[in-house]
């Protein structure tokens, strides 16, 4: 069985959370462990994020940007979830303005924007709780960041009990 | 979100999700009390707190960094299994001591309130 799906939505902060609550909502009938479930929470709020503050570099963060319902943000981040039995499959991507070193921005603690006094973990939070991890970027070609993971290990073990 | 000073503590009640979009309303309010209070030590307290992204660590590698020098400390309070693991990922665990209240005294400031 597959089933598949996509929601793209405007880069701002106040839809981080919605992109996480709709992938949990989308593998929920896997009966995923709490675990699980915070795991990919984690790693996709850790994607769009990065889409958000550094693809698209909207800084702000909060304070529910006071934007008329005629204005658009220009940028957006799509989420697209595979889900092939218990594999399931996250990409999410954004056309903003790239990764120059991927490499580097894999590692741990490196930021480009100290200021911003964020960690540095994101990929490193995304590599730690998912299985995979893929990171395709060009500077001004945007980044797509594709994770894997599988879900619903612990059920067997509830199944003993 | 609460802030609050007891002694020279800096209590901070932490919402149910630790995301980028709360992490700078947290920041600028703490901060602003760091500036105008007399704040030793530094208390979160995750109660209320369901979710965690690496936002939340930068909170609170923020806030130390601005008070340790001070010899400031920074305490975690109510931290549940996954937020636990995002410590020790992190290696914040290092930096943050956890605070376990034993569950006797969990209880003790609704005591306090009845009398």
């Amino acid at each position: 069985m597959k089933n598949e799906m996509e929601i793209i939505f405007d880069a701002v902060s106040d839809n981080e959370g919605f992109a996480r609550v709709a992938v949990a909502a989308f593998i929920a009938h896997l009966n995923p462990t709490l675990e699980e479930m915070a795991d990919v929470k984690t790693a996709v709020s850790e994607a769009v994020t990065n889409s958000i503050i550094h693809g698209y570099e909207n800084l702000k963060g909060y304070g529910r940007a006071e934007r008329d319902w005629e204005e658009v943000h220009k940028g957006k981040v799509r989420v697209r979830c595979i889900l092939e039995k218990e594999i399931l499959r996250i990409e999410v991507a954004d056309s903003g303005k790239g990764i120059e070193d991927v490499k580097k921005a894999m590692e741990p603690l490196f930021t480009t924007r100290p200021e911003l006094e964020r960690s540095g973990m994101g990929f490193a939070f995304m590599e730690a709780f998912m299985d995979d991890l893929e990171v395709e970027s060009a500077p001004g070609k945007g980044t797509v960041v594709r994770m894997v993971k599988k879900i619903g290990t612990g059920s067997w073990i509830d199944c003993e009990g | 979100m609460d802030f609050q000073i007891i002694d020279n503590c800096l209590m901070i009640r932490l919402p149910e999700e630790i995301d980028h979009h709360e992490a700078g309303f947290i920041c600028e309010t703490a901060d602003r009390y760091l500036l105008r209070e007399d704040v030793r030590n530094v208390v979160f307290d995750f109660e209320r707190t369901r979710f965690m992204d690496s936002s939340g660590i930068g909170i609170i590698m923020g806030r130390y960094r601005k008070i340790s020098c001070f010899g400031g400390r920074v305490y975690a309070i109510h931290v549940d299994r996954q937020i636990e693991r995002i410590f020790k990922l992190s290696g914040l665990n290092k930096v943050v001591e956890i605070l376990n209240m034993p569950e006797s005294l969990q209880g003790m400031d609704s005591v306090a309130e009845s009398y």
